[in-house]
C-alpha cells in the first residue's frame, strides 16, 4: 500500500512546440554561427599547454608549501594543519631546536594523493608557515612519490611573496 | 561532621559540613572552575577563579576556602560571578605568552579550556608582556617555562605535602613572581614529574616526552604500571603504535593520582626498543635464528620429552600476568609432570613512604596465587638453581624474566642441556637460551596483575602485535588509527610477531598433545576463577578499570 506513492507514474514531460521561425531552420543556424564567428575575434582564454603554461593569480590554491626564511622554516611543528586537515594528508613530527622558536618540524610530510587543496592548513597556521602555492602540476608514477617531504615543500619567503601579500590583504 | 543543607544555583543539597563549597559542589557533579585547588593538596586560595556568590556575604567568596554552613545559599553562575571570572581570566592572561602552538600542554591545558569557557574571548592588553626565563631545566626530568606559570603553587604544595621534599618556591613579587629552586638545588625527588600532571598550564613539562607528540594525536589506554608491586594505575599514550608516555590514573585504593618518576619514564622504553625479540628464535649453530612458531613449538616439545620429569624445572615470572603464570603452572603439572616450579623474586632497596615498593615486580603476589609455587617435595627457585649447578636439573623452561642477571644464576644456566625462555627483549638470559619465544610486552596484551595488597588489576593492549588488529581487538584508537589506510605511511609503527605468554604455553601444550582451548586471556581468567580459591568468582567485569581485591587480600589496607 505504502509503495503506491513511490510507484506513481511520473508526469509526462512535453517540450513546447517550435515556433514558426525555428521551424524555418536557417535563421537558427545563422544565430549559432554569429556566436561562433563572434568568438573568433575575442581574446583567447585557453593556452597551448604544455608548450605554454598558465600562471595562476595569487588567489589560486595550488599545492601547499612550507615557507622558509634564509633556510629556516617558519613552521614550529604545532600540528594544527595536521589536525585540521580533513583528508589527513599532513604528518608532522616535532623536535627541539636551539632557536628561539623552540620547536621545529623534524619531519613534515604531505601526502598529495590525499590533499584536497581546501587551504584549511593555510588558514589555521599561526605562523604563516604553510601556504597554498600556485603550483598545479602534480603527476606521480607511484604512491611513494606523492608523499612530499620537507625537501619538496620548502619555498623561500621571496618566492612566495605574491601569496603572502594576498593573504595579508585579505585577512 | 553532620550533614548540612546548602543551596547551589537554586537546588538544595545535603552535604558534609566539614567540606568547602568547591568540594561539596563537586560531590554533586557541579564543577566550579579552579586552578590552584587540587583535590589531593591543601587549598591555597590564590588563583581566585573559583569565586562564587554566597548570599549575605558582602563580597564574592572563593569556593575552595569557604566552608559550607547550614542554610548557605551559593550562586555559581549568575552575572556577578561570571563577570568576576572573566576579570580573573583577563588578569591571568595578561602576562601569559601566546605559546600554545609550541606548548606541550596545549590540548590538555586548564588555562586553555577555561579561556574558552570563562573568558570574554578577546584581549584588551596592548602593552608588552613580562618576560621570564624559558627552557629552564628545573630538574633532571622536568622543564620549566617561567613565563607560562600562573603562580597557582600546586607544584610547590605537591613537593611539600606529597613528595615530602621542599624543593620549589616562589621568589620576587607582583608580576615578577617566579618559580624556582634553591640555588644549586634541583627538583629531583623521585615523584618530581607529578608536578607536570598537576600544572594547570604548560609551565612544567615532561622532559622525556617534550615535543614528541601533540596530545590529541595519541590514543590512551587504561593500564597498570609494571615498575613495582604497587601497581599504580596508568594511562598509556600511544601514537604510530609506539608508546610515548605514561601518566597516572586516579585510583584511591592504590596510587591516589600519583606515580613515581621511575615508573613513568623507565618502564615502557623496552616496548619500543630495537632489541625487541621480533619473532620466535631457535639457536642454530650457536646463534639465535628467527623461525616460525610451529618450528619453535616442535623444537621445545621434542627437547622437553627427551628428559625425565624430575630433570625438568619450570619458572613462572613475577613480570608475567596471572593468566600466564596460571597456564604455565598447569602446563608444568599436567604436561611435563614436574613439581619443580617457582619464580624469581626481585627485591631491591626499601619501600618508601609514598608509593615505591622494594619488590620491583608487578605481580609477585599474583604468580604465587596463580599456582606458581613448588609442589610437594618440589624445588624452590634457589634449589632449582642449585640443582642446575649440580646437574640434577637438565632442562629449564622460563617465563619472561631476566634470571641470568641475578648474581650466581648465569653460571648455573650455562650448565643446562636445554633452556627455553619467553622474552620481550634480548637480555643476559636470552644469550644463554636454546629457544626464545617472542613474548608480548605488558602493553601488548590483555591480562591481570596482582599488587602487593593482593588487588587484581587489568592491563590492556595499547600496542598492536602481528596477531592483533586495533579495530577488531577493541584497542583505544586515535584519529590516525581510525582513518589510516593500508598505504598510509603514518599509523604504521612496527608490529612484532610476539604473543602473550599464556598463548605460547597453550601452543606448546598443543605440540605436546594436550589441548588448552582458550581463545583469550579472559577465558583463562574465567577458568582461574573456578579452580583457584583466591580468584573465586572473579571476572574481568568485576576487576573493571580500578581492580578488585583477591579473596586472600589482607583485611586492612
Amino acid at each position: 500500500m505504502s509503495n503506491d506513492t513511490y510507484l506513481k507514474k511520473s508526469e509526462e514531460v512535453r517540450r513546447k512546440d517550435l515556433t514558426f521561425w525555428q521551424r524555418l531552420y536557417f535563421p537558427e543556424i545563422l544565430k549559432g554561427m554569429t556566436v561562433t564567428i563572434g568568438e573568433m575575434f575575442k581574446p583567447r582564454v585557453t593556452v597551448n599547454y604544455p608548450e605554454e603554461r598558465f600562471t595562476p593569480p595569487s588567489s589560486f590554491r595550488g599545492r601547499p608549501v612550507l615557507v622558509h626564511e634564509n633556510g629556516t622554516e617558519r613552521c614550529v611543528a604545532c600540528g594544527l594543519c595536521s589536525r585540521v586537515c580533513p583528508a589527513l594528508a599532513i604528518e608532522v613530527q616535532a623536535a627541539e631546536t636551539p632557536l628561539d622558536k623552540e620547536r621545529f618540524p623534524e619531519k613534515f610530510e604531505i601526502n598529495m594523493t590525499r590533499c584536497i587543496f581546501c587551504g584549511f592548513c593555510e588558514e589555521v597556521c599561526p605562523e604563516e608557515a604553510i601556504i597554498m602555492s600556485n603550483e598545479y602540476e602534480l603527476a606521480f608514477s607511484s604512491q611513494q612519490e606523492s608523499v612530499f617531504g620537507k625537501d619538496k615543500l620548502l619555498k623561500s619567503v621571496e618566492e612566495m611573496k605574491p601569496r603572502l601579500d594576498f593573504l595579508r590583504a585579505h585577512r | 561532621m553532620p550533614n548540612v543543607t546548602i543551596t547551589i544555583d537554586g537546588q538544595p543539597y545535603q552535604v558534609d559540613g566539614s567540606k568547602t563549597i568547591i568540594e561539596a559542589a563537586r560531590a554533586h557533579g557541579i564543577s566550579i572552575p579552579h586552578f590552584c585547588w587540587h583535590e589531593k593538596l591543601s587549598p591555597a586560595g590564590n588563583c581566585r577563579i573559583c569565586l562564587v556568590e554566597v548570599e549575605k556575604m558582602p563580597k564574592l567568596a572563593i569556593a575552595c576556602m569557604t566552608q559550607v554552613t547550614d542554610g548557605m545559599v551559593v550562586n555559581t553562575k549568575n552575572e556577578r560571578v561570571i563577570n568576576a571570572r572573566e576579570a580573573v581570566m583577563e588578569f591571568i592572561l595578561i602576562n601569559h605568552p601566546l605559546d600554545c602552538p609550541i606548548c606541550d600542554e596545549a590540548g590538555e591545558c586548564k588555562l586553555q579550556d577555561y579561556a574558552y569557557k570563562y573568558s570574554q574571548g578577546f584581549s584588551r592588553f596592548v602593552e608588552d608582556k613580562v618576560h621570564k626565563p624559558k627552557r629552564v631545566e628545573v630538574g633532571p626530568r622536568v622543564m620549566l617555562d617561567a613565563e607560562r606559570c600562573i603562580m597557582c603553587s600546586r607544584c610547590v604544595r605537591f613537593c611539600d605535602e606529597v613528595a615530602g621534599e621542599h624543593q620549589l618556591q616562589f621568589v620576587q613579587r607582583g608580576d615578577r613572581v617566579q618559580l624556582t629552586t634553591f640555588p644549586g638545588k634541583e627538583l629531583d625527588n623521585p615523584y618530581s614529574m607529578n608536578v607536570v600532571d598537576i600544572c594547570p598550564v604548560g609551565a612544567l613539562t615532561n622532559k622525556d616526552f617534550r615535543f614528541r607528540s601533540r596530545v590529541w594525536e595519541m590514543s590512551f589506554t587504561d593500564s597498570v604500571c609494571s615498575g613495582c608491586a604497587r601497581g599504580c594505575n596508568i594511562e598509556i599514550g600511544v601514537r604510530n603504535n609506539e608508546i610515548l608516555r605514561l601518566t597516572p590514573r586516579k585510583n584511591d585504593d592504590v596510587n591516589s593520582v600519583w606515580m613515581c618518576d621511575h615508573g613513568r619514564v623507565e618502564t615502557f622504553k623496552h616496548v619500543n626498543a630495537e632489541d625487541r625479540i621480533k619473532a620466535p628464535k631457535v639457536r642454530k649453530e650457536g646463534t639465535l635464528a628467527p623461525v616460525g612458531w610451529d618450528e619453535a613449538f616442535a623444537k621445545v616439545a621434542s627437547e622437553l620429552r627427551s628428559f625425565n620429569a624430575s630433570q625438568v624445572a619450570v619458572l613462572g615470572s613475577a613480570f608475567a600476568t596471572n593468566e600466564d603464570n596460571y597456564l604455565m603452572a598447569r602446563f608444568a603439572r599436567e604436561v611435563i609432570g614436574t613439581r619443580n616450579i617457582d619464580f624469581a623474586r626481585h627485591q631491591h632497596g626499601q619501600d618508601d613512604a609514598v608509593l615505591i615498593r622494594a619488590d620491583k615486580t608487578p605481580n609477585a603476589a599474583g604468580a604465587e596465587a596463580a599456582g606458581v609455587k613448588p609442589g610437594d617435595s618440589g624445588l624452590s627457585f634457589d634449589q632449582i638453581i642449585a640443582a642446575v649447578k649440580e646437574g640434577k636439573i637438565k632442562a629449564l623452561y622460563c617465563l619472561e624474566d631476566d634470571i641470568a642477571a641475578i648474581p650466581g644464576v648465569r653460571e648455573a644456566l650455562e650448565k643446562l642441556e636445554f633452556f627455553a625462555v619467553h622474552a620481550t627483549n634480548h637480555n643476559a638470559t636470552t644469550e644463554l637460551a636454546d629457544v626464545v619465544f617472542a613474548a608480548s610486552a605488558f602493553a601488548e596484551k590483555s591480562g591481570t596483575w596482582t599488587n602487593f595488597r593482593h588487588r587484581v588489576q587489568r592491563i590492556r593492549p595499547a600496542v598492536a602485535t602481528l596477531e592483533q588488529d586495533r579495530t577488531m581487538d577493541d584497542f583505544a584508537m586515535s584519529r590516525w588509527d581510525k582513518f589510516a589506510a593500508h598505504n598510509d605511511k603514518w599509523g604504521k609503527g612496527p608490529r612484532r610477531d610476539a604473543r602473550p605468554s599464556w598463548k605460547i604455553v597453550a601452543g606448546l601444550a598443543g605440540a605436546m598433545g594436550t589441548k588448552y582451548k582458550f581463545s583469550s586471556a579472559d577465558e583463562v581468567f574465567g577458568e582461574m576463577s573456578h579452580k583457584l580459591e583466591p580468584f573465586r568468582s572473579l571476572s574481568y567485569l568485576k576487576v573493571g578499570t580500578k581492580g578488585t581485591p583477591l579473596h586472600t587480600a589482607p583485611v586492612t589496607a
